[in-house]
Parts: C-alpha cells; sequence; structure tokens
C-alpha cells in the first residue's frame, strides 16, 4: 500500500447568496462525497459542530437542502485569541432527479460527518431481462 | 452575563470576533501555522485556555493527544471507506494522517488537561499552571 497522504486544510467556502441575508452572518458550505450504487445514492457531508438535532433535511421541487445549524451557546464565554478556521451555520443543497423516491431518503450522523442515502425508486434500479424460449 | 436580544446578533458578534483574531501572532512562530491540519481556534476562559479542533469524520479511536508543559501534540489519521461497486459523482473529502504541534505562550497544567471529542470537534481544556497565574501586588 502507498504511504498514507498528511492531510491538508480544506478552507471553509461560503454559500453563495441569491438574496442578500438581513443579518451579516456567514453559512458555509460542507465538503461532500457523492457516490451511487445500484439502488441508492449517497450524499455524505461534512459538518463539523453540528448536532444531530440541529439538522434540517428538506426536499423541495426537487432539490435536497440540508442545513446545519451551531450551538453558539457552547461558546459563551469563551474570547477568541487566536482562530485559523471559521465557524458557522452550514447549508447545500442539490438537485436530485426524479428516480429517487424522496418518501425513503434516511440519514445517519457521526462525528460530525452526515450520511444520507436517497434509495432509487423501483422502476429506476436496473434489471435484468429475462429471455423467454419462444 | 451578557444577553444579546437576537441569537443572529451573537452569531454575528462571535463570527466577526473570530475574524479578528484570524491567523494571529497570538502564537508567534512556535507553531507551525497556516495550512497545517487540523485547523485550530484557541479560546481564553477566565484564566485557562480552550483549544477547538475541527476534524470530521475522525474516530476517536484514531486520535492521539500528548501534552508536556505547553506543547500539546495533536496526531491522528482520518480514514474514509466507499463502499463497493459504486461509482463516485464527487469527492471533496479528503482523508489521510496528520500530526501537530499546539504550543501555546503560557505554563499550562499538564495534568489538569481534559479532551473531548463530539460532533467532529475535539475540545481541549488546558489550564494555566497555578504557578503562571499573575498575582496582584500590593504596593506597601
Amino acid at each position: 500500500m502507498a504511504e498514507k497522504q498528511e492531510l491538508q486544510v480544506q478552507q471553509k467556502r461560503e454559500v453563495d447568496k441569491e438574496q442578500e441575508a438581513t443579518a451579516p452572518t456567514r453559512a458555509f458550505m460542507p465538503n461532500a462525497d457523492i457516490f451511487e450504487s445500484e439502488d441508492a445514492l449517497t450524499v455524505v457531508l461534512e459538518m463539523p459542530g453540528v448536532d444531530r438535532d440541529r439538522i434540517e433535511i428538506g426536499v423541495d421541487h426537487g432539490v435536497l437542502t440540508v442545513e446545519g445549524n451551531i450551538d453558539f451557546g457552547k461558546y459563551e464565554g469563551l474570547q477568541p485569541v487566536y482562530s485559523e478556521y471559521y465557524v458557522g451555520p452550514y447549508r447545500r443543497s442539490f438537485r436530485i432527479s426524479n428516480q429517487i423516491d424522496q418518501d425513503k431518503i434516511s440519514a445517519e450522523m457521526r462525528d460530525g460527518v452526515i450520511k444520507l442515502v436517497l434509495p432509487k425508486a423501483e422502476q429506476a434500479k436496473p434489471r435484468k431481462i429475462e429471455v423467454r424460449s419462444g | 452575563m451578557m444577553g444579546y436580544a437576537d441569537p443572529l446578533d451573537a452569531l454575528f458578534a462571535f463570527q466577526r470576533a473570530l475574524e479578528n483574531r484570524f491567523s494571529s501572532d497570538w502564537l508567534g512562530a512556535s507553531t507551525a501555522t497556516g495550512g497545517a491540519y487540523p485547523p485550530i481556534n484557541v479560546f481564553q476562559q477566565g484564566d485557562d485556555l480552550v483549544a477547538i479542533v475541527e476534524m470530521p469524520g475522525v474516530n476517536k479511536e484514531d486520535l492521539n493527544i500528548q501534552a508536556k508543559e505547553n506543547t500539546i501534540r495533536i496526531a491522528g489519521q482520518k480514514a474514509i471507506d466507499y463502499p463497493e461497486s459504486v461509482s463516485l459523482h464527487r469527492r471533496e473529502r479528503l482523508s489521510g494522517v496528520f500530526d501537530r504541534t499546539l504550543v501555546v505562550p503560557m505554563q499550562i497544567d499538564p495534568e489538569g488537561i481534559q479532551a473531548e471529542y463530539k460532533d467532529g470537534l475535539l475540545a481541549l481544556f488546558l489550564p494555566r499552571a497555578e504557578k503562571d497565574k499573575p498575582r496582584s501586588i500590593e504596593v506597601s
């Protein structure tokens, strides 16, 4: 096996705003992995500092949106003296095809990483076609 | 305690405070800064320090923390397992090993250090050594 690669820091990217927000806070785009198997699409998002209860997942007009909020109460009484990364809510949207069974989307969270499984609708799954003898 | 009328005000104030401290020279030349993984934010809490390190997807078991005098070493690895027979559409997350040393400009009590890992954040509570605490001096 090759030598383990040294990890690099990925600077947080700010979410592109369609409208200006009323408050001057900033939201960030979580890093994403997306992979597809025969029966599902899996979306993995990195949202460090987000608690399971502060995740919102919604599908609207074929757009999947995942939002993660930070509990700023945890930072109360802490004075920043040195900083290398920004802290703020996360938000990202993906357009999903109608081949996804939207009612069966499931999600699990671990170590600040959320994994969403989007099962394909039955008719979208590849199937083997039997050839009958005539 | 300070109160905010709007939680967004609190968030904004916090983000601005963080920004003002972005890559300040507070740690001096003693720590390899900028670009080193994992990224660290340091806060003051009374006499003590709290370092909050961002490392989503790292298993607690893969994390190794050592402390000596005013030096804390954070080493470990982040592994990403993709299931077999899938096609990757997007791959932004990075995996690999890391080893970083944080040197804080004050004496800390190594016995009193506490580490907590939750939701991809490592919080290190670094109590200032008793002998390093400032004392008020009476003028006779």
